[in-house]
C-alpha cells in the first residue's frame, strides 16, 4: 500500500508540474483532419509557429461537425476554438446567429503584395461578413480503376446505376451535395437544380433517386473517410474532396481514379468564433496564413485553388512529388466542363429542414 | 469433465463435439486479440496480412507504426492525459469508494440496497446519458474542457467498481477479529490500521486497478466534456478509426494488450492472496 | 426474568438496554458518515446532472425569452377561430423580432420552432434579415401585411397557431416526437406520417439486437461457464485467462480488432476467399451494418455472461448430476431436469446485465454499425452534438433511462445490487 501511494503520489507531483510548465499560449484550430490539415500544418502552422516561438498550434479535426460544437460550446457558454474552418454556408449561418465575429476584410487582412486592397482580391469569395477565404475545391466522384470494369464511370447517372456498376458507394452523411446530385442523375440539368430543389416536389424527387441506390450506400462524416473507404476496398465509388483523391492516388499511389463531372464547386475558409479565448492570437495568424504567398505555398500540398487572385500566378509544383498543380486544380478548364456551384445561400437558410428531413429518411432502413 | 470410462458412443461423440464447441468459442474470445499483433508490425498502410507477412518474409514486416506513435507528439500528448487523469480519478474513486464501503459492511447500515444502488448506478446508466447529462451540467459550472471536469466525471464512474470489490473483500472479513483486537486493548485506530487495512489491502488496490482501467478505457464522457486539450488515448483512436485506419492504431492497440495483461495478472494474484489472507480456500 | 434484565446494568450505571440502543446508534451514524461523502459526491457530479437534463425534455423558456411581448399578446388570441392574429400581436412580433435580429438570437427560435415544423428555420431567417432593415417610420402598410410581404406563411393561421401552442414555459412535444408523435394545429395528438417517424422503429431494433445480443452471449457464454465449472482448478485458471484478457482489454482495441478481421479487404474474407469458399467478387459485407454490430457486440459482452454464470456452476454440486444419473437417467435428462435448472439464476443474472449493458451502447455501433446497426445512444448523440435538439436528446435518454433502470430493480430482485461481483 505504501508504494502505491508513493507512485501516485509521485505521478500526481509530476503531472502537476505539467500542466503549469505551459506558458505558451496555445491556439485552438480546428480544420478537416488528414491530407488536409496535414497541407495546412505545412504551410501556414509550421513557418506561423516559427515566426511567433510563444504560440503554439493545437490542430482539432472537427471541422465536420464544426457548426454544431461551435454553437453547442457557445450555448453551453464555453468556447475553446480560436479559429474555425468553415464551408460558406455554416459561416453564413453562424454568422446570422452572432457566434462569429465580423471582419474589416481590408483592415484586418493582408494586402496584395502589389497592394491591391484584400477586399477586391478575394473579391466574390467573400460571400459573408464573417467569413475569411482560404481556398476552392470540389466534391467528386472518385472510384477504384480496378473494380469498374473497362470503362470507368463518367457522368453523375453512372453513379447512379447499379447496373452498369454494381458495388457500395461512399457518399457524405449530409443532404448537400448527395440531393443535387440526385437530381442531376435524375436528369436535371445543372443550372436548374436549385430551382427544382426549392420545391418540395423538387426534394421529393432528389430523395426517390437516392432510394434507387440508398442500401448500397456507406455514409462518411470525415473528410479522410472516403479515401479509407476506397483503399480498404469497402466501396468501389466514394464522394470526396478533390484534395484527397489527388492524395490517393499520386501520394499513396493507390488504384483510384477521379470524375469530373457535376463536382460541386464550393469556397472553404476561416472564421474566428466571437468567444474565442485567444482572439487576438487568432487574428493575427489568419492575416498571416491568408497573404498571398500563404494561399500559393498551401497549393504545393494538396490540389485546392487560392481564394485570392494574387496568389494565382505563384501556385507551382508539388512539394516533393515535383507534379505541376495547375491541371490538378478544380479551375482547371479540363475539369471544370460540368460545374455545379454550390448555392451557399440555399443551404444557409435550408440546412436545418433538410438535414432533419434527410435523417429521417436514413433511419428508415 | 474428465470422460468415465464406462461412456457409451454417443456420450463420446457428444463430449468432443463439446470440446471443439468450446474451443471454437475460446477462438472467437482470443483470435480478435491475437489477430491484432502481427499486424500491428505490417510493413503496408493496412489493416490485413501481405502476401508478404504470409510467407514470413521479414520484408512483410516493420516497426514503422510504432516508430510513428511514439514519434507523433499528439499521440504523447494523449498518454500523458490518459495518465494524469486516470490517476488522479483513481485517487478520488478509491478514497470515496472504499470508505464507503467500510461504512456499507456494517451490519447494522441503515437502507443498504437502495443506497447501494444509487451508489452503483453510474456503472449502470447508459454512458450516453452520463455524458449528456455532465455535459450541461459542467458547462454551467464552467468545467467543460479543463482536465479537473474529466477527472470528476470519470471518478464518479469509477467509483462503483471500488465499492464493489472492495465490499466483496469485506464480506469474508471476520469481525471476530477487530473485536478480539477491541477485547485485547486495541485503540479503534490501531485495531483499524492493524487490522482493516491489511485484510483489505489487496481488495483496495484491485479496486484501484478497475477504476484506473475505467478511465483509461473510458471515451464517450470525455469526447463530450474534453476540449482538444484532455485528448485521451481511446480519444484519439476513436477518431482514428473513423478517419484514417493507419496500423499505428494496431500498435497502440498491442501495447494497450500487453498493459491489459499486465493489470490482470495483478488483479488475479490480489484476489488470490486476499482469499488467503481472509481464510478463503479457492475452489 | 424481565426484571432481571431491567436490573443489568453496565459498570458506569447505565441500564445494558440503552447502552447498547446507544452503540448501535453511533455505529450507525459512524457507517453512515463512512458512506456520506461517496453519496453527497455521486449526488452532484452524477445523479444532479442526469436529472437536470433530464428537465430539458420538457423545458421550453426560449419562446418566452426571444418574444416576450408577442407570448404574452399572443395569449388573447383563439387558434381555433380560423381567424389571422389581430394587428397588435403582429406588431408585438416586429418589435421582439427586431430586437432578436439585432441580438441575433432570432434564428434560434426558428430552430427550435422547426423541429415541430419543417420550414420554421428558413421563415425565422429570412424574416429576421428583413426585419433588422426594418424601419416602423418608413412604413406604409399595415405590420400584418408587413409581415406577410416578408413571408406569405406569417398570412397562416397555423404559423400562429404553433407559436401560440409552444408559447409556454414548458412543452410536451419533445416526448411527443419520441414516440413519433406530433400535435395537429387543432392540437390533437396524432401519429405522425409515416416517412417521419423514425424512433419508436429506433427503439424496437435496439431492442431487438439487444434481445438477439444477449441470446448469443448466453449461447456462447454457457458451454465455457460449464467446462470451467467443471474442469480441475488448474486447467481452468489457465483458461480463465482467456475470458479475462478481452474483459481486460480496451473497449476500442476491441472494436478495431473487429474492423480489421470483418472489413471487406479484411482477414476473414481474405482467409474465405483463399480457401476458395467465396469468390473474389462475393465478399461478405460484414461491416458498416447491423452484422457488425452484433459480432462486435457479443464479443465485447460474452465475458459478462461467462462470469456470473460460471460463478453459480461453481455451487452446483456435482453429486447431484451424479445422483440423477446412478438413478438411471440419461446424461441429457440429468442436464435438464437437474443441472440446468440450478443455472438459471445465473442465466438471468448475465443476461440482464448484457441486456442493461448493450441498449446503452454507443462507441461500437458508431464504428461499424453504418447505418441499419445504429442504436438508440447513437441518435442521442446525433441530437446533443450534431442537430442541437437537446430537448429531443433528454427526451430520448428518459425513455432509455427508464427501460435501464426497470431492468435494474429486475437485476436488484433477481441477484441483489450488493451481490454484484466483479471478476
Amino acid at each position: 500500500m505504501k508504494t502505491f501511494i508513493k507512485c501516485t503520489l509521485a505521478t500526481a507531483v509530476l503531472a502537476a508540474s505539467v500542466t503549469t510548465a505551459q506558458a505558451e499560449t496555445e491556439m485552438v484550430i480546428v480544420s478537416w483532419g488528414g491530407a488536409y490539415t496535414k497541407s495546412q500544418n505545412e504551410a501556414y502552422h509550421k513557418p506561423y509557429m516559427k515566426e511567433h516561438p510563444s504560440i503554439k498550434i493545437i490542430n482539432d479535426d472537427s471541422a465536420s461537425e464544426g457548426a454544431a460544437k461551435l454553437r453547442a460550446q457557445a450555448e453551453a457558454g464555453k468556447v475553446t476554438w480560436d479559429v474555425v474552418d468553415v464551408v460558406p454556408d455554416a459561416a453564413i449561418a453562424l454568422c446570422d446567429e452572432g457566434l462569429v465575429m465580423e471582419i474589416d476584410h481590408d483592415k484586418m487582412l493582408a494586402a496584395a503584395p502589389d497592394g491591391t486592397l484584400p477586399s477586391v482580391d478575394f473579391g466574390d469569395a467573400i460571400i459573408s461578413p464573417c467569413f475569411i477565404p482560404q481556398i476552392v475545391y470540389s466534391t467528386t466522384i472518385g472510384f477504384r480503376t480496378d473494380k469498374v470494369g473497362a470503362t470507368a464511370p463518367s457522368t453523375m447517372s453512372d453513379v447512379f446505376d447499379m447496373k452498369k456498376y454494381p458495388g457500395k458507394r461512399a457518399l457524405q452523411k449530409s443532404p448537400a451535395g448527395n440531393l443535387e446530385w440526385a437530381l442531376i442523375a435524375d436528369g436535371v440539368a445543372t443550372a436548374d437544380v436549385y430551382k427544382e430543389l426549392a420545391t418540395e416536389a423538387g426534394v421529393a424527387r432528389a430523395f426517390k433517386k437516392l432510394d434507387t441506390i440508398k442500401k448500397d450506400v456507406v455514409w462518411w462524416t470525415k473528410g479522410a473517410q472516403p479515401g479509407q473507404l476506397l483503399a480498404d476496398g469497402e466501396v468501389v465509388m466514394a464522394s470526396a474532396y478533390n484534395g484527397r483523391l489527388f492524395a490517393a492516388i499520386e501520394e499513396n499511389k493507390q488504384p483510384v481514379g477521379m470524375m469530373w463531372d457535376a463536382q460541386v464547386f464550393e469556397l472553404d475558409g476561416w472564421v474566428i468564433p466571437t468567444d474565442a479565448p485567444n482572439k487576438a492570437e487568432a487574428l493575427k495568424y489568419v492575416k498571416f496564413a491568408t497573404d498571398t504567398q500563404r494561399l500559393a505555398d498551401q497549393s504545393k500540398y494538396i490540389s485546392y485553388g487560392p481564394a485570392r487572385k494574387s496568389s494565382a500566378a505563384l501556385v507551382g509544383k508539388h512539394a516533393t512529388l515535383g507534379i505541376d498543380m495547375g491541371p490538378h486544380m478544380p479551375t482547371a478548364p479540363a475539369n471544370a466542363k460540368n460545374v455545379l456551384f454550390k448555392d451557399v445561400n440555399f443551404w444557409a437558410d435550408n440546412n436545418d429542414e433538410l438535414a432533419e428531413k434527410f435523417e429521417a429518411w436514413l433511419a428508415k432502413g | 469433465m474428465a470422460l468415465p470410462l464406462h461412456a457409451t458412443t454417443g456420450e463420446r461423440v457428444w463430449h468432443y463435439t463439446f470440446l471443439t464447441i468450446c474451443v471454437l468459442i475460446f477462438a472467437f474470445l482470443i483470435i480478435p486479440i491475437l489477430v491484432i499483433l502481427p499486424l500491428s508490425f505490417n510493413a503496408q498502410p493496412y489493416f490485413s496480412f501481405t502476401p508478404e507477412m504470409l510467407s514470413f518474409d521479414p520484408e512483410g514486416y516493420s516497426t514503422r507504426w510504432y516508430e510513428a506513435f511514439f514519434n507523433d507528439s499528439n499521440w504523447q500528448k494523449a498518454v500523458k492525459n490518459s495518465l494524469i487523469i486516470a490517476v488522479f480519478s483513481t485517487i478520488i474513486s478509491v478514497s470515496l469508494g472504499t470508505l464507503a464501503a467500510l461504512g456499507l459492511s456494517q451490519k447494522e447500515f441503515p437502507f443498504k440496497t437502495t443506497i447501494m444502488g444509487i451508489l452503483i448506478s453510474p456503472m449502470v446508466v447508459p454512458l450516453i446519458i452520463s455524458a449528456a447529462g455532465m455535459f450541461f451540467f459542467y458547462a454551467r459550472v464552467n468545467l467543460l474542457g479543463t482536465h479537473i471536469g474529466v477527472i470528476l466525471a470519470h471518478a464518479a464512474l469509477a467509483t462503483p467498481f471500488v465499492v464493489i470489490v472492495v465490499t466483496a473483500t469485506l464480506t469474508g472479513f471476520d469481525h471476530s477479529l477487530t473485536r478480539a483486537a477491541a477485547n485485547l486493548g486495541s485503540s479503534p485506530s490501531n485495531t483499524f490500521f492493524k487490522i482493516t487495512v491489511p485484510l483489505i489491502t489487496p481488495g483496495v488496490i484491485s479496486g484501484a486497478l478497475f477504476a484506473f482501467i475505467t478511465s483509461f478505457d473510458e471515451v464517450v464522457v470525455v469526447l463530450f466534456l474534453g476540449s482538444v486539450h484532455q485528448r485521451t488515448i481511446p480519444w484519439a483512436m476513436f477518431s482514428g478509426i473513423r478517419e484514417e485506419i493507419s496500423p499505428t492504431i494496431l500498435a497502440v492497440a498491442t501495447l494497450l494488450i500487453t498493459f491489459s495483461i499486465i493489470l490482470l495478472f495483478t488483479v488475479e494474484l490480489l484476489r488470490r492472496r486476499g482469499e488467503r489472507l481472509r481464510g478463503i480456500t479457492p475452489h | 426474568m424481565a426484571s432481571n434484565t431491567e436490573a443489568l446494568k453496565t459498570a458506569d450505571g447505565i441500564s445494558l438496554k440503552v447502552s447498547l440502543q446507544r452503540s448501535l446508534r453511533r455505529k450507525k451514524r459512524n457507517a453512515l458518515l463512512l458512506v456520506a461523502p461517496l453519496f453527497l459526491f455521486i449526488l452532484v457530479t452524477f445523479l444532479f446532472p442526469i436529472f437536470d437534463m433530464l428537465i430539458r425534455g420538457v423545458d421550453n423558456k426560449i419562446t418566452q425569452e426571444i418574444l416576450p411581448t408577442t407570448v404574452v399578446a399572443l395569449a388573447k388570441w383563439d387558434p381555433a377561430s380560423g381567424q389571422l392574429p389581430d394587428e397588435d400581436i403582429f406588431k408585438a412580433f416586429t418589435v421582439d423580432g427586431q430586437v432578436a435580429a439585432k441580438a441575433k438570437t432570432i434564428s434560434r427560435l426558428g430552430k427550435r420552432l422547426n423541429y415541430e415544423k419543417s420550414g420554421f428555420s428558413s421563415l425565422f431567417r429570412k424574416t429576421g434579415r428583413q426585419l433588422k432593415k426594418f424601419d416602423p417610420e418608413k412604413m406604409t402598410t399595415s405590420y400584418k401585411e408587413n409581415l406577410i410581404s416578408i413571408d406569405k406563411k406569417w398570412g397562416k393561421v397555423e404559423t400562429g397557431s404553433l407559436i401560440h401552442r409552444e408559447s409556454g414555459r414548458y412543452t410536451k412535444s419533445y416526448y411527443l416526437t419520441a414516440f413519433d408523435l406530433t400535435q395537429n394545429s387543432e392540437g390533437n395528438i396524432e401519429w405522425k406520417d409515416a416517412d417521419s417517424s423514425i424512433y419508436i422503429d429506433l427503439f424496437k431494433r435496439t431492442l431487438w439486437l439487444s434481445c438477439l445480443i444477449t441470446f448469443l452471449t448466453i449461447l456462447f457464454g454457457y458451454p465455457i461457464a460449464y467446462l470451467l465449472a467443471t474442469l480441475k482448478a488448474k486447467t481452468s485458471n489457465l483458461l480463465m485467462i482467456l475470458v479475462l484478457l478481452p474483459f481486460w482489454t480496451s473497449l476500442l482495441v476491441r472494436t478495431s480488432a473487429w474492423i480489421a478481421l470483418l472489413q471487406k479487404e479484411g482477414v476473414i474474407n481474405d482467409t474465405l476467399v483463399a480457401i476458395g469458399i467465396i469468390g473474389d467478387e462475393s465478399r461478405l459485407s460484414m461491416i458498416h451494418n447491423s452484422t457488425g454490430t452484433l459480432i462486435a457486440m457479443t464479443h465485447i459482452l460474452l465475458p459478462f455472461m461467462i462470469l456470473p454464470l460460471f460463478s453459480v456452476m461453481k455451487t452446483i454440486n456435482p453429486s447431484y448430476v451424479r445422483a440423477a444419473r446412478s438413478m438411471g437417467a440419461t446424461g441429457f435428462t440429468a442436464f435438464r431436469r437437474v443441472y440446468f435448472p440450478n443455472t438459471i439464476a445465473g442465466i438471468g443474472a448475465g443476461g440482464i446485465l448484457v441486456f442493461i449493458l448493450s441498449i446503452g451502447f454507443y462507441i461500437t455501433p458508431a464504428l461499424v454499425g453504418g447505418v441499419d446497426g445504429t442504436m438508440i445512444s447513437n441518435f442521442i448523440a446525433y441530437h446533443i452534438s450534431t442537430s442541437l435538439n437537446w430537448g429531443l436528446a433528454a427526451a430520448l435518454g428518459a425513455i432509455l433511462l427508464s427501460l435501464v433502470l426497470v431492468l435494474y430493480i429486475l437485476y436488484d430482485k433477481l441477484v441483489g445490487i450488493d451481490n454484484m461481483k466483479l471478476g
